[in-house]
């Protein structure tokens, strides 16, 4: 079970606009039986704006002091649950293979690296290092009958040279991890296409139109939820679902979970763990949807395996009364 | 219409954007992949593909100065979709990094609010969501950005009002004031790399194995 220890780093908006991320990913793990150990004192890992605007080395050198807070309780493999900083952390690594970049690196940390060290997302964990039959069995409550489109974001899988993990077009882990649960997955085709980013701040014309198209496919497939795996998607999708409205005058009303939160009510963990009150659009009327329609996938199960019955019985029936008006003892 | 003289290529440009983002630019062949899939586009000055033949004639006061650096989203699209393997995305980064050394304005709003998320990670080593977008607000005298959002956080805790400073803030610090003196460039690294294997020559002939 070594494989399944993780050092764990939560990213900034762990503590603020991702709480329930958060808070759910510790849960499930927890009950997967994923061991995370978080990394000490961690940084911001120099994620977009950053990389955006500095220098490689610079965001790779705030990157290199997690790993360093990692080596010192022994740890060598660090999980995220954001997109973005999976994505600085990866890149890191991949850049200081360089000789001279990680030199440039050192002069700024003081502290290099002694162990060579990973990096995955959560989804990534749970998806190839736990597998999708256990987390089936963990199920208490199937979504059965929640209809949900698969939101992966643009940063999750790509650059698929860096990331390693799934289908950089067309990736298909959340949908399996989500049909594990017992929901109903939509094909989502905009699956990987960009939310708008952090631009939600600084230009307001780019996310009502992003994010917008991603609601109005929603909406159009008729699903119950978009389930994301990044904050900067949730936020966008979620918190400023409002701000799109206004923007587009549409009147979408789609909740937007994280995956997590979605397991920690499958597995029944409890109202903290699933943080679906944390949603700016509430939860409430999908899963209402979800009941009714178990209810009616159940009452039509219940009726087809009737007629099956029926027919089962009706063919018994014919044939003992068959066998009744068989000429006694033929062939015998 | 514009003509641009192939001859008057700034040559040391090109060449810095090519070992910036390690790409080599003369593989785009202007296919416009990369400007079809890319989702920021309705907000450029030059879509994506036309900023590469920018850059391969060395137009380098153009690609500093266009907006088309500033808009780009960062998600990678085109580099995935680039026929010839170009990560067109870092072309673009590495751009807006030589601007960012240029001193260039950039696009004022974006600029600042990435300033700000820096200026916040440097201060207390993580970035603190309402406190960068305060400064933000309070730089670009746009107050109102994201009022409406307040009511739907604040009762749910999702903003933290205090910064969560980490021990380690001055460690960071560190690190930010290294950057800004050089300590990471590029020569100076290699300088000082050479001078140490000298050192080590030097050590080795005047040690006790020394013939």
């Amino acid at each position: 079970m070594s494989s399944q220890h993780f050092g764990y780093f939560p990213g900034c908006s762990g503590l603020g606009t991702s709480l329930e991320y958060e808070r759910s990913t510790r849960a499930v793990c927890g009950a997967l039986g994923v061991a995370l150990t978080e990394v000490p004192d961690w940084n911001c890992c120099g994620s977009s704006p950053v990389a955006h605007t500095a220098d490689h080395a610079l965001s790779s050198a705030l990157a290199s002091r997690i790993f360093a807070q990692a080596e010192s309780v022994g740890i060598a493999d660090i999980i995220t649950p954001c997109p973005s900083c999976l994505k600085n952390l990866h890149n890191a690594l991949r850049r200081m293979e360089d000789p001279l970049f990680r030199a440039r690196v050192e002069a700024l940390t003081q502290r290099p690296l002694r162990r060579a060290h990973t990096t995955k997302s959560v989804l990534q964990v749970l998806v190839e290092d736990v597998g999708c039959s256990r987390i089936r069995d963990a199920v208490r409550r199937p979504l059965k009958g929640l209809r949900v489109a698969p939101y992966y974001g643009c940063l999750l899988t790509r650059p698929g040279d860096s990331m390693k993990f799934d289908n950089p077009e067309n990736p298909v882990s959340l949908d399996r991890l989500l049909e594990s649960l017992g929901a109903e997955v939509l094909p989502f085709p905009l699956k990987v296409e960009c939310c708008g980013a952090a631009f939600g701040v600084p230009a307001r014309d780019v996310v009502p139109r992003l994010s917008g198209k991603l609601l109005d496919l929603a909406a159009e497939l008729d699903a119950d939820a978009v389930v994301v795996a990044c904050p900067l998607c949730q936020m966008n999708l979620d918190l400023r679902q409002d701000q799109i409205n206004a923007a587009n005058g549409t009147r979408h009303s789609i909740p937007v979970p994280y995956f997590t939160q979605l397991m920690a009510y499958a597995f029944g963990l409890g109202d903290e763990a699933e943080g679906f009150a944390k949603l700016a659009v509430s939860m409430a009327p999908a899963f209402a949807r979800m009941e009714g329609r178990a209810a009616a996938i159940e009452r039509q199960e219940r009726e087809a395996a009737a007629r099956e019955a029926k027919k089962a019985g009706s063919a018994a029936e014919k044939k003992s009364a068959k066998a009744a008006s068989a000429p006694a003892g033929g062939g015998l | 219409m514009e003509t641009i003289g192939l001859h008057e290529a700034d040559e040391d440009f090109i060449r810095e954007v090519e070992e910036r983002s390690g790409q080599a630019l003369s593989r785009c062949y202007q296919c416009g992949n990369c400007t079809a899939g890319c989702p920021m586009s309705f907000t450029y000055d030059y879509p994506v593909s036309r900023l590469m033949r920018f850059i391969q004639a060395g137009r380098k006061d153009l690609v500093l100065s266009a907006r088309t650096i500033w808009m780009c989203a960062s998600c990678e699209t085109c580099s995935e979709r680039c026929p010839n393997k170009i990560d067109v995305a870092g072309v673009v980064e590495a751009c807006r990094h030589m601007a960012c050394r240029a001193g260039k304005d950039g696009v004022y709003a974006v600029k600042t609010f990435w300033d700000a998320f820096v200026l916040s990670v440097n201060q207390h080593g993580r970035a603190h969501e309402a406190g960068l977008l305060a400064m933000y607000m309070f730089r670009t005298g746009r107050f109102w950005t994201d009022v409406d959002l307040a009511p739907k956080m604040l009762p749910k805790g999702k903003i933290a009002i205090l910064p969560h400073r980490i021990q380690g803030r001055r460690e960071v610090a560190e690190i930010f004031r290294r950057f800004r003196e050089g300590a990471a460039d590029e020569e100076a690294v290699r300088s000082r790399l050479a001078a140490e294997r000298r050192d080590d020559v030097v050590a080795a002939y005047s040690g006790e194995g020394c013939p």
